[in-house]
């Protein structure tokens, strides 16, 4: 008796028929998590470990069908589930909600709609959260028919390269300057559509963790210029490592190709997110095996071509080119008369041609 | 002789002047409310009121102030929202440019109901002869002992500061406004929490509009009871509406709520009617934000009654007939407007108001604005109409702000009355695209 009086008390939460357990104050997006992968609704812009973050993406939305045990009336909105929290007896539907479906797809467009879509020479293909999200929600073709904002490519610091044509406007980067790095020199200018993330008068970011701003980036606008177009995702292979480094705790992943470390980054969980921010020194000017202390191959977990068959046409939702050949498909219009029409005979000499030569086992 | 309670001497030479405001019956309402009644009565009487947020939502202003959390030890704020950049509204500038000390008066009054000994005026940023107009109104009213330490006595303090904005429509959301008085960008906040348990500075804080504050002075002098008796039904009190268009009066006009829309355009007290030789064919009732109108709905309901000027009456028939009345910008448009110009170049303006911060409204106000700016010069092609339907429904809702609704209703509501002058403007490029043409096809103008 004694132990039940001292837990929290629990709030049941139903998330696409699906209930689950958890304690005050989570979010339904984290109450969706605690169930998998395939309940937990899409994150562009929510990180975890980042305080402040989320609401911005609009990936997320799902559709309250009841408030809570209490006030089981429905909310009027879809709510971002990165930010809202659970109430007990609420019933939630993501996947489930055909209104929740279109707004994703919806939100896929937009984002899309000033992405310059140069996933086969950018260095985040395979671990890029906009592809695994258009994948899933995207369509084949684009309704969008004028310019795409363009910006030039700037470098940001010795290490980190910015491409702001890619960028999503996520503002993960600049919540990690805020919390993890001592100073942000970087931010948001101007508004809408113009908007871009840039320092302040050409100033670069020197900071000793702000590598870090790469792993948070969802899609390829922050690169790593000690591994820019070195090589793809899938040739490499993750282990996981450690050192003893004065400045961050030195647990990090080092990329193989062959015997050589490409690339290091910092740690992820299942959700893409950074468990520990490594270091620049650790990141960029470490890459020797004989550095670290090897652990051994990372078990990717997280959703990414890098994770076995992520991209195979048999799992659970429909393959690119099933549902590509679906928007397409239109059944053949065979009401017409077809008994007044007679083959045109072709001359003999065309088929005499090439048919001997066919069959003829023999040159 | 119809009720005015906001504009009664706004027409007194030198009202915008302390001593001659005082001499119109100005101030007694803060002496009232301070030295005879407790905050709650003031809130009370508000709320028996029954005003309505005049910024656009119609929000009851007295229920507003009854959410304000009032933990111990925390400052609680009133923050006046004179951001007015609505296309069409311009009734806040009207006031606070002609009879500042009335606004100062509510402010006092609402302050010393919420408890709040610091309040702040956001006024936008292009209406800087304004600031200098109510900087130089809040230090006579200082020197006369209605503002600082101990106001008239009574041992309340209230500094009343003015704070420009930096011209940005999107300051005028209530959490924008916030976070651009707290000195950042002006991105809205995610709510909840709102405003009223965490807003400025993460104190508790109530943010009403210009006309929702100068009613207070009045309902303190005369009592909630009495402004409650005029207007009709829900919709208590007066509005400023700011008409404009193609009308022989245009100007700021105070109506009892319950004026039918039609005396509001025709009769001499107001608009005067369409300009000579022309007909009716649209109206924008309550600013740019809102659907827009064909004539003989904005003049009847669907049922055949008349509509009036009302948060009722203008909403009856959701968006399928109606519309709202928002802000009170009253825009009239003769048959010789473009529909799809106008929807253009409002589509324009949400474009370039835009913040940025989620993707719905970033890109998609864009997408429309291009889409429309090419069917009104003459590349539009014919899937171009569900197109933007389309565009505009996914924004819709979606948003973290009512800005992304904003920019969508005009759109969709547009689509939905004039479909026939998209598609001609799509049919005809060659025509369409002529100077001063416009669609002269089957239309109801009145």
């Amino acid at each position: 008796m004694a132990e039940q009086e001292i837990k929290p008390q629990l709030l049941k939460v139903t998330i696409d028929g699906i209930e689950v357990e958890v304690e005050p104050g989570t979010t339904i997006l984290q109450a969706a998590r605690k169930i998998g992968p395939a309940v937990a609704p899409p994150a562009m812009c929510y990180y975890q470990p980042l305080k402040g973050s989320g609401g911005k993406c609009r990936a997320c939305l799902v559709r309250v069908a009841a408030g809570s045990a209490k006030d089981p009336r429905p909310m009027p909105k879809l709510v971002a589930s990165c930010l809202t929290a659970v109430q007990d007896g609420m019933i939630v539907e993501n996947e489930t909600s055909p209104q929740v479906i279109d707004a994703r797809n919806g939100v896929v467009e937009f984002l899309l709609l000033n992405h310059p879509l140069d996933c086969p020479v950018c260095d985040q293909a395979g671990e890029c959260d906009l592809q695994n999200f258009a994948f899933d929600h995207g369509k084949a073709t684009t309704r969008y028919e004028e310019d795409r904002r363009t910006f030039e490519k700037r470098d940001i610091g010795p290490f980190i390269q910015l491409h702001m044509t890619r960028c999503i406007l996520c503002y993960r980067c600049v919540y990690t300057a805020d919390q993890i790095t001592n100073k942000r020199v970087h931010g948001v200018m101007n508004r809408g559509d113009a908007s871009e993330i840039s320092t302040y008068i050409e100033k670069a970011i020197d900071n000793d963790f702000s590598g870090n701003v790469i792993d948070v980036c969802p899609v390829g606008a922050l690169t790593d210029k000690t591994y820019r177009f070195k090589n793809r995702v899938w040739f490499t292979k993750p282990v996981d490592a450690h050192r003893d480094c004065p400045t961050c705790s030195g647990n990090v992943t080092l990329w193989y190709r062959g015997d050589e470390v490409i690339r290091v980054t910092a740690r992820k969980n299942e959700w893409s997110e950074v468990t520990e921010f490594i270091c620049n020194t650790c990141r960029f000017e470490t890459k020797k095996t004989s550095d670290w202390t090897i652990e051994g191959p990372t078990k990717i977990s997280r959703s990414s071509v890098i994770a076995a068959n992520k991209y195979r046409a048999d799992t659970i939702k429909p393959s690119f080119g099933e549902r590509m050949a679906a928007a397409d498909y239109k059944p053949i219009d065979d009401k017409r008369d077809t008994s007044q029409l007679t083959i045109q005979q072709l001359p003999p000499e065309r088929f005499a041609k090439v048919l001997p030569a066919a069959l003829d086992p023999e040159p | 002789m119809a009720t005015k309670i906001l504009t009664e001497h706004i027409n007194v030479p030198g009202i915008e002047t302390f001593d001659v405001y005082r001499k119109q019956g100005g101030y007694t309402a803060v002496e009232k409310a301070i030295k005879t009644m407790t905050p709650e009565a003031i809130v009370e009487e508000v709320k028996k009121a029954g005003v309505r947020g005049r910024g656009g939502a119609g929000f009851p202003m007295g229920m507003k102030w009854s959410f304000l959390a009032k933990p111990e030890g925390v400052p609680r704020y009133l923050v006046c929202n004179a951001d007015e950049s609505e296309p069409g509204t311009f009734k806040d500038h009207y006031l606070m440019k002609n009879i500042p000390h009335l606004l100062i008066e509510g402010m006092i009054i609402s302050s010393f109901a919420l408890g709040a000994n610091k309040s702040f005026i956001y006024v936008r940023g292009e209406l800087m002869y304004v600031i200098h107009i109510l900087e130089k109104a809040i230090a006579e009213a200082t020197a006369k002992g209605f503002l600082g330490k101990n106001i008239l006595g009574s041992g309340y303090d209230l500094e009343l500061v003015v704070q420009p904005g930096g011209g940005a429509y999107i300051c005028g959301e209530e959490t924008a406004l916030l976070e651009s008085l707290e000195g950042k960008r002006g991105n809205p906040r995610n709510k909840p929490p709102f405003p009223a348990v965490k807003g400025l500075y993460q104190s508790p804080t109530v943010v009403n509009n210009v006309e929702s504050i100068a009613t207070t002075a009045w309902i303190i002098n005369n009592g909630g009871d009495a402004y409650a008796g005029v207007g009709i039904g829900r919709s208590t009190g007066t509005k400023l509406i700011s008409a404009s268009g193609h009308i022989n009066k245009p100007g700021v006009y105070e109506i009892e709520l319950g004026v039918p829309v039609e005396d509001f355009i025709y009769a001499d007290e107001w608009c005067g009617g369409i300009r000579p030789g022309h007909k009716f064919k649209a109206l924008v009732a309550g600013g740019s934000s809102v659907p827009i109108l064909p004539a003989n709905l904005a003049l009847t309901l669907a049922n055949g009654e008349k509509r009036l000027m009302s948060y009722e009456s203008l909403s009856d028939g959701g968006f399928a007939t109606g519309t709202m009345l928002g802000s009170g910008g009253f825009i009239v448009f003769d048959e010789t407007s473009c529909i799809v110009r106008n929807t253009w170049n409002f589509s324009r303006f949400y474009h370039h108001e835009s913040c940025g911060q989620c993707s719905p409204c970033r890109e998609g106000t864009g997408w429309m604005e291009k889409v429309l700016h090419r069917i009104e010069h003459g590349h539009g092609h014919q899937q171009d109409i569900d197109l933007l339907v389309d565009v505009a429904k996914k924004i819709e809702g979606n948003t973290i702000c009512p800005l992304g609704d904003a920019a969508a209703w005009p759109v969709a509501s547009a689509i939905r009355h004039f479909r026939d002058e998209f598609q001609w403007h799509i049919d005809n490029p060659a025509e369409a695209t002529q100077p001063g043409a416009v669609y002269r096809g089957d239309m109801a103008l009145v």
